[in-house]
């Protein structure tokens, strides 16, 4: 029958062609859909591939999470303990939360509850382009605003510490938190609302005992990904903490963080040396604890979605 | 008969308590910001001018102007969108109009979200061993902007996602009636309602694009050159890490430049965000359905 296709209409071979552009279009799409993970994949892959001679050579489990001494060029012996990076980081992120979580949660509560018409809309504006100041910017905030603020202040010879970077991140990650705790209390449906206060709640009770423990899921999920994002911020810290490394005893301490050390050093290693390895091998230890943490907002967030 | 008793009080003072207190959260979450913005205008709108704007850094970098750094920005940002404007509507179209809700389409989104957390400067490092090293593009502009492309994918992703949902699915049904092929829906139905949609979240990423430092940092920006870059396989300025220098590297730097330097670059980033809010608020006024 094969001259059965030549002798019908041309319309028959313009489907033809439209079924074939058709797959090839699903085709190239899927390889779109494909590539985040691709990236992901390879972002694993790449990183581990660089500090592979060093996670199967110097790295000490011991040393590197419980030393901290970070001595990656001694000229006697090197050594390479995170603790005090670990401690730099927690020490900043744990601060920044401390301010971010009440200050987002209370500003969530009053754009979604209490505002409405152009107050919110000018809310949400101003929270959304807070999110959007490059973190170089924070970290020059902190430089050049914050440091001589906190020097005056406390009467303290260093401003670059916990307390600058801290207060710096939790600026930074406040907005984004705001963002996504407005959007849980928003998700909680109005007829619940409307329940309660049928039911002769004043507005702070329906926030209290139905809006808040409905939306509960959503506001852990915003929380989580302001500790991730603060776990993984570079430049703010980096230019924000002082950069000395140190177990923090007192927020005017100074510190420095995983992120902050890879940025600082990365520049003066040779590809290939044991500190250049190691720097990709805190990198590996980066990526697989904010994965660990998105995924566990992911799963939390979700939860809410089919209960 | 209706008159407030004791309990009612109670609650009304509680009520308004309650308000005030979270609208001074909100004043005191937003003051500090308005306060800093206030701050980096004063010192930093003298510094800049047409010369600043248009000429190189001289003596060492602390005086002269930005341009090499403000050109540089702008090749990364368009090198990175040439990659990912393409890659993200494919995917934002695959993951709106194909996927179905699997397994497999819970791992990309699992992705995205990852790509957006990662931090910046494990990009960085991904950005050095594949692009600078494995694929030997070397320390350049090329190499940094697809580590910026790669980092900024999810802003394509999930804006043109979004926006492809929001069209109603009755224009599809109504397509499909009539004989059309799934492509030929997309691409003269869907994609034509979405279009303003998938600007928004372009202009959003230009102003995330823009403001990295860490991922170009060892992939392809320099600290200074003393020539504009001639091709994609060169190194450039850029202008978020010409403020990093000049803030922290520089010795003998004259107290306003750093400032001029975050002016711009802020003020930059701030336009492309108000514009892609403004183009959102245009679009939800102009909707019909």
């Amino acid at each position: 029958m094969e001259n059965s296709s030549s002798t019908t209409p041309a319309s028959f071979d313009q489907l033809n062609r439209d079924w074939y552009i058709d797959k090839a279009v699903q085709i190239l799409v899927f390889i779109g859909g494909i590539s985040a993970i691709v990236f992901i994949v390879g972002i694993f892959v790449f990183i581990s591939k660089e500090g592979f001679g060093f996670l199967f050579g110097e790295f000490n489990f011991r040393e590197f999470f419980f030393s901290p001494n970070w001595r990656p060029t001694s000229e006697s012996k090197e050594t390479f303990g995170i603790l005090a990076l670990i401690a730099g980081t927690a020490s900043v992120t744990g601060l920044a939360m401390l301010i971010a979580i009440p200050f987002s949660l209370g500003t969530a509560i009053f754009i979604a509850e209490f505002s409405s018409g152009k107050t919110r809309e000018v809310l949400k504006v101003t929270v959304e382009l807070l999110a959007a100041i490059p973190s170089v910017v924070w970290g020059f905030i902190g430089l050049a605003i914050m440091n001589p603020i906190i020097i005056q202040t406390f009467n303290v010879p260093v401003g670059l510490n916990v307390l600058n970077a801290g207060v710096i991140l939790g600026l930074m990650a406040a907005p984004i938190m705001t963002s996504i705790a407005e959007d849980a209390l928003k998700a909680v449906p109005d007829r619940y609302r409307e329940a309660a206060e049928a039911m002769g709640a004043t507005r702070w009770q329906v926030i209290y005992k139905v809006v808040l423990p409905a939306a509960k899921n959503g506001l852990l999920g915003a929380v989580l990904l302001g500790v991730g994002r603060g776990f993984g911020e570079t430049m703010a810290v980096l230019m924000a903490t002082g950069h000395s490394i140190n177990i923090p005893t007192s927020v005017f301490d100074s510190v420095r963080a995983l992120t902050a050390t890879i940025a600082a050093e990365l520049g003066e290693t040779a590809a290939g040396s044991p500190h250049y390895q190691a720097l990709f091998t805190i990198g590996i230890f980066l990526f697989i604890v904010t994965f660990i943490i998105n995924l566990i907002a992911d799963l939390v967030v979700r939860g809410v979605r089919k209960g | 008969m209706f008159e407030s008793t004791e309990l009612n009080r109670r609650n009304e003072t509680r009520q308004k308590l309650f308000r005030i207190g979270l609208g001074t959260m909100t004043g005191i979450l937003i003051l500090p910001v308005v306060l800093i913005m206030s701050t980096l205008i004063y010192k930093g709108a003298p510094v800049i001018s047409f010369e600043f704007l248009f000429t190189g850094p001289t003596k060492g970098m602390t005086a002269g102007g930005i341009f090499p750094a403000l050109l540089g920005t702008i090749l990364l940002v368009v090198v990175a969108l040439l990659a990912s404007v393409p890659l993200g509507i494919a995917a934002a179209i695959y993951l709106s109009e194909y996927a179905s809700d699997n397994w497999f389409t819970r791992a990309i989104n699992l992705a995205i979200i990852n790509l957006a957390g990662v931090p910046s400067i494990v990009h960085a490092l991904f950005g050095v061993g594949a692009f600078v090293i494995f694929f030997k593009f070397g320390t350049s502009i090329l190499a940094a902007s697809l580590t910026l492309a790669i980092m900024t994918l999810p802003v394509v992703i999930v804006a043109t996602r979004e926006s492809l949902q929001a069209v109603p699915m009755a224009f599809r049904e109504a397509c499909w009636n009539m004989g059309a092929t799934r492509w030929q829906t997309i691409r003269r139905v869907v994609l034509p309602n979405a279009v303003t949609g998938i600007l928004t979240g372009v202009i959003l990423e230009v102003s995330r694009t823009s403001g990295e430092t860490a991922p170009i940092m060892f992939t392809g920006a320099a600290f200074f050159l003393p020539l504009l870059p001639q091709g994609v396989l060169d190194q450039t300025m850029a202008l978020s890490l010409h403020l990093f220098v000049v803030s922290t590297q520089v010795p003998n730097m004259p107290e306003q430049l750093p400032f001029g330097v975050a002016l711009v670059l802020i003020s930059m980033v701030l336009l492309m965000n108000s514009l892609s809010i403004a183009l959102r608020m245009y679009l939800r006024g102009k909707k019909k359905w």
